[in-house]
Parts: C-alpha cells; structure tokens; sequence
C-alpha cells in the first residue's frame, strides 16, 4: 500500500526514534508497565506506523462501505443514511408494568423494543411453577401465555415497531405468542419485524439457560429460522451471540471466534435440511458485546463483519451480497460495571458505546449505571439512552462512515484479531466442531481459564477497576435502585388460573397431543405451536410436551 | 492421621445461570487446598440441604444473581435448622442490595460478598472461619 | 504407672464414645447424617476411624458393589443417574461414592461428579459422596474402601463406586467392587490407547455410551479385538452400547450385571473375595507397623539423623530396615 523507499525510510527513521529518541526519554521517565497488552493478550507497541500496514490491500481488505468485504460498514451510507437503532434491554414484573417502560421508552426517543424475560419464562416454567417461587418478574417480564403477550403490547402497534426478543429455549413458543398478537392486531406477518435470539450453542457455551440437550436444541433453532424465512421475511430469527460469552469471562478474541463458529455451525444445520445459503442466510444476525479496550473493541467488530463475509462467500458460495451481510447488534459489557460508585459506569457505557457505533453497528444498547445492583430505574435507563443521543447527535462521529479506518493501529489490530480468531476456528474444526467441543467442555474451559485469569489480574491489582481496587471511597452512595413488587407473583399466578379456566381445555390437550407426536418425527414445529399458544395453552404446558419428547438437559461442570 | 480439609458446598439456588463468579470462587478455594462441592445451576432449597448433609460439609457459599435471595435463602437456613444441620458456615455473594444484608445475617448468612470483592479476601475468611471439627 | 488424666480430658473421652455410639446406630438405621458423619471420620483417619469400621464390620458383606470408571466426557455420571433410576424402581437402594483427583500442587479437589446425579439427591433411597483422592494410593484406597462398608452396614442394596479411570489410583479402587464396568465414547481414539492397559484387564463389563453416534460401531469393533487378547479370564466381558441421555441401553446393561453377578455366585467368588481379603489384612498390618515405627524413630529423634546418614551415603535404606526390624520387632 505504501510507496517501498518512502516506507524503508520511514523504518530507518523508526528504528532510530526507538534506539536513540525513546530510551533517552524513558531514562528518566520509564513507562508505566515493562509491558502492555489488551484484554485478549495481544501485545501492544508504543507505535504503530506504516510498516504494520505495509501489506494492506484497500480494496481486499477494507473494501467500500456496502461493498464486500464489509470491513467498513455493510450499508453504503452507514450512519449518514440513518442512526443505529437504539434498543434498550427491558422487562420486569408483570405486562403492565414492562408495557409501561416499554412506552416511557419509546418517548424518550429509543428506536427498537428489546424484551428482557424472567427466569421461569426464559427457562419454560410457568409463574405458578414450584422453580418459579420468588423468581417470577425478578429479572425480566413474566410471560406464561399469550395472555400477558397481548397485555405487553397493549397499545403498540406491531407494524410500527421492531421488537427484540432475548428468549432461546423457548424461542418458538415466544415467536408464535408475538405472531400471534400481530395476527389479533391486523398486521400482516409479512410486515413484522423484529429479532428473537434462539442460539442454543452459546447457551450450552456461556449463558447454560438450557432445556434440552444439544441436538434437539440445535433443531429447535432451525425450525424457528426455517419457518420466519418462509413467513416472516422482515423477521430476524437468530441472533448468534458473542455477548453472553464475552460476559462468561471469555476475551475478545475468544468472543469473536466462538461467535462465529456457531454461526457456521447453524449455516451447516440449515443446508442439511436442504436449504439454499441465499435463502436464509441474509437473515441471520448477530450479537456482541462492546468491552473497556476501546480499540481492541472496533478492531473486533470490523474483523467480524469482513470475515464473516469471507465465510459466507468463500466456504459456503453465498451469491447474494446480503448473505454476506454481518447485521450486528451490540450491547455494553454488563461484567464491567461496577457496585462501588455507580455513576462511574456512565463513563465506562459511554466509552463503550463509542466503541461500538466507530466499529459499525446497527443497533446498540446502553447499560444503565446501576447494573451491579439493581434492574434499571427510570433515571438511570434514560441517561443510558442519552448517552447513545449524544454520541449520535452530537459528537459528530455519525456523519463519517468508519472513521478510525486507515489508522496504522486499528488495521494491524483489525488484522491482528482476524488472525487470532481463525486459530481457535480451525482448532474447534479440528476437534469435530462446535457441539463436539461443547460436549468435551474445551470451549467452556478456556472461557473459565479467561475469567480465572482476569479476576486474578484485578486482584494482584495488574489490572485496575477504578472505585474497586484503586481509587476507592468508604461511602455507600445511595442511588434510588428499582424494587420489585413481591406481588407480582401472586398477581401473575392468578392471572394464570383465570386463563387455564376460561379456555378450551379440551382443545388446548387436542393440541398438546398433536404437538408430542409431532416432535417425536422430524416436523417443523412452529406452526402447531402457533396453533397451542393461540388456544392459551401456557408457556410451561408446551415445554413441558418437549421435555417429555427430548429429555432434560444437565451441564458438564468446567471452572 | 490424615489430614483435614476443609469441604465446601458451592451452590446456585433458584433459576439464576450466572456462574461466572461461582466457579471463580470455587477454583479459588480449590487453589488454596479446599475439596469444593459445586452442584451445578438450578438447585431447590431442599437440593441444597441434602446435599450439606450428605457431603458432610464445613462450609456453604450460595451465589445469587437474580434477586430471588429474599425468597430462597430464608428457606434454605429454615430446613439447615429443621435437619439439625449445625455447626457449618453459611456465606453469599452475588447481587444482593445492601438494605438486605442485615436481615440476611439475622437469619444466619454469617457474611455477604458483593460484586468486586477480591478473591483472595473470600478464601482468608473462609480459612479463617470454617468450623474446626474433629 | 498410673497416669494422672485430667478430669476434662476423661469426660471428652466418656462424651467421645457416647458420640461414637450414637453415630454407629445411626449408620445402622441408615440415617444419613450419621453416615456423613461417620465417612468424614473415616476419611480423616483418626482413631474414631478404627473404632467405628471395628463396630460395623459384622454388618456389612450384604451390598453389591459396582465400580464405574472410564475416561473424563464418556458419560459416566449420566449413566449412573439412569442406572440408579432403573434400581430404585425394584424398590432397590443405592449408595454413591463419586472419587475425584485431588491437585498435586495445591492439595484441593473439585469435585463435581454429582452434578449429573443431582435429581437423585432427594431420593430418600439413594445416598451420594463426593470423595477427593488426597493423594494418597493407599490412603484413598481404605477411605473408599471403608466408606463402602459404611453404606453397606446402613443397608444399601447396591453401591456403585465411580472414578475417573485416567491412572493406576483409579484402577486400584474399582477392585473394591463386584462387578466393574468401564464406560467409553466414540471417538476417545488416543485416550483409549493411553488407558488400555489397566481398564482393559479390570473390566468385567464393557460400555460404548453415546452409541447414537456415527462412529459407535467403530468403537465397538475395535474394543472387542482389543479384549481378544485378554485371553486368561474365564468372564467374557460383553460390550455393550448406551445412550445415557435417553436411557437406551440401560436395561442391558441392567442384565449384564446381574449377569455377572450370577457368574461370581458360581464360580471364583470366595476365592477372588479371599484374596480381597489377605491384600487389605497385610495393608492393614503394613501401615500399622510403619506409622507405630516411624511414630517411635521421630520421638527417639533417630529419624532424621537416619535420613542424614543415607542422604551422605555411609549406609542404603534397606540396611537400616533390616536394623530397625531387628531392634524393634524381633526382640519383642
């Protein structure tokens, strides 16, 4: 890239800096570590020049926004054609309530609804289960059938909105409540639009919020994806993770590489059924977590979003452009906010959001400043959703697409992390792949060794959280922290009573039968669980006819 | 005679699948010598009790991240007491509000770790303050 | 020589044997923390040790033993959970000892076996135990040993002993059992040429787990040539394939064990239980005599001037062995 005698100059002049200017300088003023490194424990220079870039190829490697290999954006116009969608994580208590925030929300200016389910539900338990005593409405909204579905959106119209909907286990029966509120709503499913998260690989990987074992799980997934290409064609039907791996304790490197090798894992499961890559593969989408180091961040999302289209074209052919499409969602890493001195995390979600919107994403969520203590309150998730409003509309940084691109730093480490990244693809490739690695626990192993290895770093004090081990005070700052009603379960679990009475039990056990026997072939299930929810049988019901079928799952223990 | 270690139970009660600092601990106490129970996600109160009696334990560290401790705890310390379980040190860590943790050491949680508390520090005191049986 | 014993000391010892005599009725009754109790005690090896194995020896000899081992990921505790869901539904109880390697360098243990078998916890009739190896071969091998017994004088039918089955440590234990039972996956290839050697001679019957596999009846056809070369056994250990998961195959294996018991019923039995018997006697005396001598040489303050003398080379251990038998031993 750059003219052979100006850079074997510039390596001269380097070489000279580095023996004469810079040992002269750190003489008297010695750097602050022998070493520095980022989280991934890549190793960085004071400096970075031309040289570290001498082999970068513009139009191989960088490309035009819009324009394979997407390194720098897959939209022609990025941010200057329109914002990122700003998707607030919300849910508590019951469907009023998250209906509430949910309209609060969209008044302060979010862009994008983003469900956050409780235990029970995210686990198929009903609010009336034994497991969901003092759970229910805990740490997200209690949803047992399409009852409180038609309540959480109550005044929302669906063609209006986009919704996120952060469920996995049981995606399809959360898919088929939200299906069919559109359907009592009048919106053609055509329209609907939206995300449901259904990875099962990084849930035996990271976040173990597992029903049932790996492959029928892994079906599960693609019956959803099947069924929303064919009827859903604005919906996205899985939003393969990085961030709840990332937030297991896995580094970046790690993050990346992990993600995308359960992203080849499903385009494998899906070709098997016998689909096209055209035709399903430009709605996947994805999901990562933006961390502290700043550039080691942008690297990674540029990094992605090239060599996922590396992947799509060259390893599985994709002919559409769009399937080479990495559409990203990004959240702010949850591990990094701290307990002591809560509005310091404003700082940290700014500078991570940051990160995320120069790395290109499309939609992005804000942590709220009291994260380690409590589900957000209103003060805080408004100036989570501030914090993205003023990066968008006054830093200027949304009106030049990849602006950091060209840096010596951020190419090398862009590079530097792809490289990285195809290590550990082609080591899980060599052990047989992703639900191979995840049933000899090698993947769970190096996420633990990375936490292991972080939190001991934090408390030999080689890294350092401020407010946590440097720079702390004695006093409890009081921020008003959001507390959930303990009745909400009660109302929850007669709410439930009263639908189980007023339906067709009959019908809803008709269904239930159909239901376990087609399980027990290999038959899309989503249409009879669309079917099931529509008769008011309960979230806990329908899973529980899988359960039977499937089996349960329990985890391999890796610390 | 052989030697004595310290057993520890670690435990996940209720729904809650944040294991991250659990299994820190429970490396960590395994560093410092510890045989360290650990029972994986998703445990019932009466799991967790069992398993106390069956193990022989000294020591209890529950880890809780979604915010079901008020419920889960009070019932874990009640069925400690109805089998007669006595004599082992029960702590906690995880997300838990600081007005709770008075009360949750009236019930008998002897010390609560919050987020950020260095590892080192929870390995001392359960050094420290396990039980020395004979 | 009367010796004058403080009175504290002689009421701790008088409230020492009460609580021996409560905690060996409990074992009896099957009352589970007695049990617990008394296998911490057991573990810890002290003279409560002895005095409670003395108490409860005439009562055991009534359980069946089945050591499970094999290699780590091949499914073992999953199969075990099966197992003990088929023996509890003939109204059978069932004991677990689940053995874990303790760290050589930092002397601790994960023990995380029970995980998989947690459903079982609240099973009135089945009690399970984590057990760390504390590096000690012969010390781990009486623990299990002796905690087996404890289950066996509480009245569990059946007791099943699971290890790890990477080294010697573990082939040692599964010998406490009837019936052991190595259990493999498809596509360990290297590791199972590491463990051939002590699994293939010890197991009476073999397990393919996670037989839904494509590679399942590979594994199977190259384990049975290997147990072609274990010409000597009368036993012809059968393998058989498992999905621990579902259960499929759980109830052959079920057969096969007692396939085997039946076999040691007929045949060996006494003989294989007699020479159980003679090893863990001349153990027994074995360290008996080596902790009282060595107790001895320490408070005579020889011991280390012993060590120093063979560190500089003036005499060979062996030689002082000979010394010490001579002084000590055949002078008595």
């Amino acid at each position: 890239m750059f003219d052979k005698e100006k850079l074997r100059k510039v390596t001269e002049e380097r070489k000279r800096w580095e023996s004469e200017t810079v040992p002269k300088w750190i003489q008297t003023k010695p750097e602050r570590q022998p070493e520095f490194y980022t989280i991934s424990e890549i190793p960085v220079k004071r400096l970075y020049t031309p040289e570290d870039i001498r082999d970068l190829d513009y139009m191989r490697d960088l490309g035009f926004p819009g324009e394979y290999p997407f390194t720098r954006g897959i939209h022609a116009t990025m941010y200057r054609g329109r914002i990122w969608t700003m998707r607030q994580f919300s849910g508590f208590g019951t469907a009023e309530q998250t209906n509430q925030r949910f309209k609060y929300l969209l008044k302060e200016g979010e862009t994008g609804l983003s469900i956050a389910f409780d235990y029970p539900t995210i686990m198929g338990y009903d609010s009336d289960h034994p497991m969901a005593r003092g759970e229910v409405g805990k740490c997200g909204v209690a949803v047992s059938s399409l009852k409180d579905m038609e309540i959480l959106f109550d005044g929302i119209p669906l063609e209006k909105v986009t919704t996120s909907m952060t469920i996995n286990g049981p995606t399809s029966m959360i898919l088929a409540m939200y299906i069919a509120v559109g359907d009592k709503q009048g919106v053609p499913r055509e329209k609907l639009g939206g995300t449901v998260q259904n990875d099962m690989l990084k849930e035996f990987i990271a976040q173990k919020l597992v029903i049932f074992p790996p492959r029928p799980s892994v079906k599960l997934v693609c019956d959803v994806i099947e069924f929303c290409v064919k009827n859903l064609p604005k919906w996205n039907p899985i939003s393969i993770s990085g961030y709840h791996i990332r937030e297991a304790g896995a580094n970046a490197v790690q993050e990346l590489a992990f993600t995308l090798a359960d992203g080849i894992t499903y385009v494998e499961a899906m070709l098997e059924r016998g689909l096209k890559v055209d035709d399903f593969a430009h709605r996947l989408s994805f999901f990562f977590a933006s961390h502290n180091n700043f550039f080691e961040e942008i690297a990674k999302f540029r990094a992605a979003r090239r060599m996922w289209a590396k992947i799509m074209k060259e390893r599985f052919g994709a002919k559409n452009p769009r399937s080479m499409w990495m559409r990203m969602h990004v959240q702010t890493s949850g591990c990094t906010l701290t307990a002591q001195q809560p509005l310091n995390n404003i700082v940290r979600v700014t500078l991570q959001a940051l990160a995320a919107v120069l790395g290109g994403t499309q939609s992005l969520h804000t942590n709220s400043f009291d994260e380690a203590l409590a589900l957000p309150s209103e003060l805080a998730v408004r100036v989570a959703l501030r914090t993205q409003q003023i990066i968008a509309y006054e830093s200027g940084v949304a009106d030049i697409i990849d602006p950091l691109g060209g840096s010596y730093y951020v190419e090398w480490l862009t590079n530097e992390m792809e490289e990285r990244a195809w290590e550990y693809i082609h080591k899980i490739e060599d052990m047989g792949g992703v639900i191979e690695a995840i049933e000899k626990g090698w993947l769970q192993q190096e996420i633990a060794n990375s936490a292991y290895k972080y939190q001991r770093e934090v408390d030999m004090k080689k890294r350092i959280i401020v407010g946590v081990n440097e720079y702390t005070t004695e006093e409890h700052g009081e921020v008003p922290l959001l507390r959930i009603d303990p009745k909400v379960e009660e109302e929850q679990i007669a709410r439930l009573q009263k639908v189980k009475r007023e339906r067709d039990n009959q019908k809803v056990r008709q269904i239930l039968q159909k239901l376990h026997d087609e399980a027990e072939k290999n038959v899309n299930l989503m249409p009879t669980v669309i079917e099931a929810v529509k008769a008011y049988a309960t979230l806990g019901e329908i899973c529980d006819v899988l359960r039977e079928v499937y089996g349960v799952y329990k985890e391999m223990i890796i610390i | 005679m052989a030697e004595r270690k310290i057993r520890v139970l670690i435990a996940k009660p209720g729904l809650d699948s944040h294991d991250r600092g659990a299994k820190i601990v429970a490396r960590a106490l395994r560093d410092a010598g510890m045989e360290v129970i650990y029972t994986g996600l998703r445990q019932t109160p009466e799991q967790i009790v069992e398993t106390v009696i069956q193990e022989d334990v000294d020591v209890i560290g529950l880890s809780i991240l979604s915010g079901a401790h008020m419920a889960l705890f009070p019932r874990i310390m009640e069925l400690l007491r109805e089998k007669g379980v006595k004599d082992v040190l029960v702590f906690a860590g995880g997300i838990i509000p600081d007005e709770d943790v008075p009360k949750l050491k009236e019930i008998g949680i002897k010390e609560i770790f919050g987020p950020g508390t260095p590892t080192d520090v929870i390995v001392k005191y359960v050094k420290e303050n396990a039980p020395k049986r004979t | 020589m009367l010796r004058k014993t403080p009175l504290k000391e002689l009421e701790n010892r008088v409230k020492g044997l009460i609580e021996i005599e409560k905690l060996i009725k409990g074992i009896l009754a099957g009352e589970k923390r007695s049990i617990a109790r008394a296998i911490t005690l057991i573990e810890n090896n002290g003279e409560t040790a002895q005095k409670i194995i003395s108490a409860i020896y005439p009562y055991t000899g009534k359980a069946y033993i089945i050591g499970i081992t094999g290699p780590a990921g091949s499914g073992k505790s999953t199969l075990i959970e099966k197992i003990v869901k088929e023996l509890r539904k003939t109204g059978k109880t069932v004991g677990i000892v689940a053995v874990d390697p303790t760290s050589p360098f930092t002397g601790g243990a994960f023990l995380g076996d029970r995980i998989r078998m947690q459903n079982l916890s609240l099973d009135e009739g089945v009690f399970i135990r984590s057990m760390a190896s504390r590096n000690s071969l012969g010390g781990l091998a009486k623990a299990t040993k002796n905690t087996v017994r404890i289950l066996d004088a509480s009245g569990k039918d059946y007791i099943i002993v699971e290890t790890v089955g990477a080294g010697q440590l573990e082939v040692d234990i599964v010998k406490v059992a009837h019936t052991v039972i190595v259990v493999l996956a498809p596509g360990f290839g290297d590791e199972i040429q590491a463990i051939k050697a002590g699994l293939m001679e010890i197991g009476d019957i073999f397990v393919i787990n996670k037989a839904d596999r494509e590679n399942a009846d590979r594994a199977v056809i190259d384990l049975l040539s290997a147990l072609e070369l274990n010409t000597h056994k009368t036993w012809k250990p059968p393998v058989i394939k498992t999905v621990a998961l579902t259960g499929e195959g759980v109830n052959e294996l079920l057969k096969a064990i007692e396939e085997h018991k039946k076999y040691l019923q007929t045949r060996a039995f006494d003989e294989k239980r007699r020479k159980k018997v003679e090893a863990e006697l001349l153990e027994a005396i074995n360290q008996r005599i080596t902790d009282t001598l060595i107790a001895e040489l320490k408070k005579e303050g020889k011991l280390e001037e012993l060590i120093r003398k063979i560190m500089n080379r003036e005499v060979d251990p062996y030689s002082i062995a000979e010394e010490i038998l001579k002084e000590k031993i055949s002078k008595k």
